[in-house]
C-alpha cells in the first residue's frame, strides 16, 4: 500500500515539476549550472570506469575464444555490441545513480530540513519547478553525451588492452567494431540513457524533496534515492529492451 | 490586516489548533506567544500556507487565502516576507545573491536598480558592504539581519518572523527587535512575530496573542499583559522570580 501511495506522490510531484518556470532566464541559467554539476563533473568517473570496463570486456572475450572456427574480428564485434548495448548505458547509469542520485537527494533534502524550500515557497517561487526541472533537463540533455563519451572510451580501452596483451591486431579489432553495425543500436542505447537520466534525477529529487527531520534523515533519503533509482533503472532496462530489440 | 477565523488543524489524531480566531493589524507588531508544542508555529505556517488548515478561514486584507487557487496564492505570497528561525538563507549564494533572488525572480528591475535595492536593504540592517560574504561566513545575528534584508527586498505588505531571537545574545536580540519594529512602522507592514523571548513581547509587542492548548487563549497589548490576572498567561510570561518582580514594578508604574 505504501508503494502505491509513494508512486502517487511521485507522479503528483512530476505534474508540478513540469509547470511553466517562473522565469525562463533563471531556468536556463540553472540548467547550465546543473549540466556542469550533474554532467561535466561526472566526466572523470565515467572516463575511468569506461576505459577499464572496455579493456576487461575485450580481454575476457579474447581469452575465451579458443576455437579456430571463430574469426579474430569477433573480439571487436563482441566488445562493441556489449559496450553499446549494455555496458555503457546501463552500468554507467547505475554508477551515475550512485554519484548523481545521492548528490541530488542530499542537496534538496538539506534545503528541505534547513527551511530553504519553505523560504522559496513563501517568496512565491514554485520550488519544484525551480529546483527539479533544471536538474531533469540537464540529465536528459547531458546523459546521452556522457554515454557516447563512455562508449568511445570503452572501445579505446578495449583496443589498448588487446594491443598491450598481444591478443589481437588493430586491423581485426577495428574490422570487428565495424562489422554488422546497426544505427538502431545507438538509438536504442541513447533512448535508454534518456530514460535512465530522467529516472535517476526525478527519483532522487523526490526523496530529497520529501525529506522530514534532520541530517540523519537526509542520509537515509540519499540511500533510498540510490537504491530506488537503481531498481528503476534495472526495471526500465528490461522493458525498453523488450520494446526495442524484441519487437 | 490578516484575519484568522475559526482555524483548526490536526496532525493525525493530535489536534494542534482548535478553533483559533485572531486578527493581526497593519502597521503594528503582532506577537504570538505560547509554550513549546502549543501550536504557535503551526498557526504561522497555516497563515502563510505551508500547512493546509482543516477548518476555518484566513484572510489577507479580505482576500480568502484558504480557498484561493495555487496560482493566486503564489501571487499573494510575493507580498509576504518571512524571517525563518534558522534564517533559511541559500547557502550556495552570497549575501547579495540571496537578497537579489526575489527581485530576479519577480521584479522588472534593471541590474543597477536591483543592486541599488540590495545595497539599500543591507544598509537598512546595518550590513552595508557585506555583499560578497557567504552565509557560512556570517555570525548568527548577521544571518538573521541578512534574512530580514531578503524579506524586505520586495517591499512586503506582510512580514512574518519565526522566533527571530532564538540562539542570539541579549544585545543582538534587542538589535533584531528594534529592526523589526522600525521596519514595521517604516513600511507599514502587518508584522507577525512568534517568540519565546519575553523581553521582545514587552518591548515590541503592539498586539499580543497567547496560544494555549491550541486556542487563542488571550489577546491584548503589552500594557494589558502586565495588568492581566489570567493565571495561564501570568504563569507563562512571568514564570521566573525575576520576571515576577519586573511585573510588580511595571504594575506600580501603570
Amino acid at each position: 500500500m505504501k508503494i502505491v501511495s509513494q508512486l502517487g506522490k511521485y507522479f503528483m510531484m512530476l505534474w508540478i515539476v513540469f509547470s511553466k518556470p517562473d522565469k525562463f532566464k533563471v531556468f536556463w541559467k540553472r540548467t547550465f549550472e546543473e549540466i556542469q554539476l550533474i554532467g561535466i563533473n561526472s566526466l572523470p568517473i565515467v572516463a575511468l570506469m569506461s576505459v577499464f570496463m572496455g579493456a576487461v570486456i575485450a580481454l575476457q572475450t579474447a581469452s575465451n575464444m579458443d576455437t579456430p572456427w571463430l574469426p579474430e574480428y569477433t573480439i571487436g564485434y563482441i566488445t562493441r555490441s556489449s559496450t553499446i548495448l549494455e555496458f555503457s548505458p546501463t552500468i554507467i547509469s547505475l554508477i551515475l545513480a550512485g554519484k548523481v542520485g545521492s548528490n541530488v537527494s542530499s542537496e534538496i533534502g538539506m534545503m528541505r530540513v534547513t527551511e530553504q524550500i519553505d523560504a522559496l515557497e513563501i517568496m512565491g517561487v514554485n520550488s519544484l519547478t525551480y529546483l527539479v526541472l533544471p536538474k531533469i533537463t540537464a540529465a536528459i540533455v547531458f546523459f546521452p553525451i556522457l554515454i557516447m563519451f563512455s562508449m568511445g572510451l570503452s572501445l579505446l580501452g578495449g583496443w589498448i588492452s588487446l594491443i598491450a596483451s598481444g591478443l589481437s591486431s588493430t586491423d581485426s579489432y577495428v574490422f570487428g567494431l565495424r562489422s554488422f553495425f546497426k544505427v538502431s543500436d545507438i538509438t536504442y542505447a541513447l533512448s535508454k540513457t534518456v530514460v535512465f537520466g530522467f529516472l535517476i534525477v526525478s527519483i532522487s529529487s523526490f526523496y530529497g524533496y520529501y525529506t522530514r527531520g534532520g541530517a540523519l534523515d537526509v542520509g537515509k533519503s540519499s540511500t533510498q534515492a540510490v537504491v530506488s533509482s537503481s531498481i528503476a533503472i534495472l526495471l526500465a532496462n528490461f522493458f525498453i529492451t523488450q520494446m526495442f530489440l524484441l519487437k | 490586516m490578516i484575519e484568522v477565523k475559526n482555524v483548526s488543524k490536526s496532525f493525525g489524531k493530535h489536534n494542534v489548533l482548535n478553533d483559533v480566531s485572531a486578527s493581526f493589524e497593519k502597521g503594528k507588531v503582532n506577537v504570538i506567544i505560547g509554550a513549546s508544542g502549543q501550536g504557535k508555529s503551526v498557526l504561522a505556517k497555516c497563515i502563510v500556507g505551508l500547512h493546509e488548515v482543516d477548518n476555518g478561514h484566513i484572510e489577507f486584507d479580505k482576500r480568502d487565502f484558504v480557498n484561493m487557487p495555487s496560482t493566486e496564492r503564489r501571487e499573494l505570497r510575493k507580498e509576504i516576507g518571512m524571517l525563518f528561525q534558522g534564517s533559511a538563507l541559500f547557502d550556495s549564494m552570497t549575501v547579495e545573491e540571496n537578497i537579489v533572488f526575489p527581485l530576479t525572480m519577480f521584479s522588472k528591475f534593471t541590474k543597477k536598480e536591483m543592486l541599488d535595492r540590495v545595497n539599500f536593504c543591507l544598509e537598512r540592517v546595518n550590513l552595508a558592504g557585506r555583499n560578497n560574504l557567504f552565509p557560512a561566513e556570517c555570525s548568527g545575528g548577521m544571518q538573521k539581519r541578512i534574512a530580514i534584508a531578503r524579506a524586505i527586498a520586495m517591499n512586503p505588505k506582510y512580514l512574518f518572523c519565526d522566533e527571530p531571537n532564538s540562539g542570539l545574545d541579549p544585545q543582538t536580540s534587542i538589535l533584531i527587535d528594534n529592526l523589526i519594529r522600525e521596519i514595521t512602522y517604516e513600511f507599514n507592514t502587518t508584522t507577525i512575530v512568534i517568540t519565546h523571548d519575553m523581553n521582545s513581547v514587552i518591548e515590541i509587542g503592539d498586539n499580543i496573542n497567547f496560544i494555549y492548548e491550541g486556542k487563542n487563549w488571550w489577546q491584548g497589548t503589552s500594557k494589558e499583559i502586565v495588568k492581566t490576572d489570567n493565571p495561564e498567561i501570568v504563569n507563562f510570561v512571568f514564570a521566573s522570580e525575576f520576571m515576577k518582580k519586573i511585573r510588580e514594578n511595571l504594575r506600580k508604574d501603570l
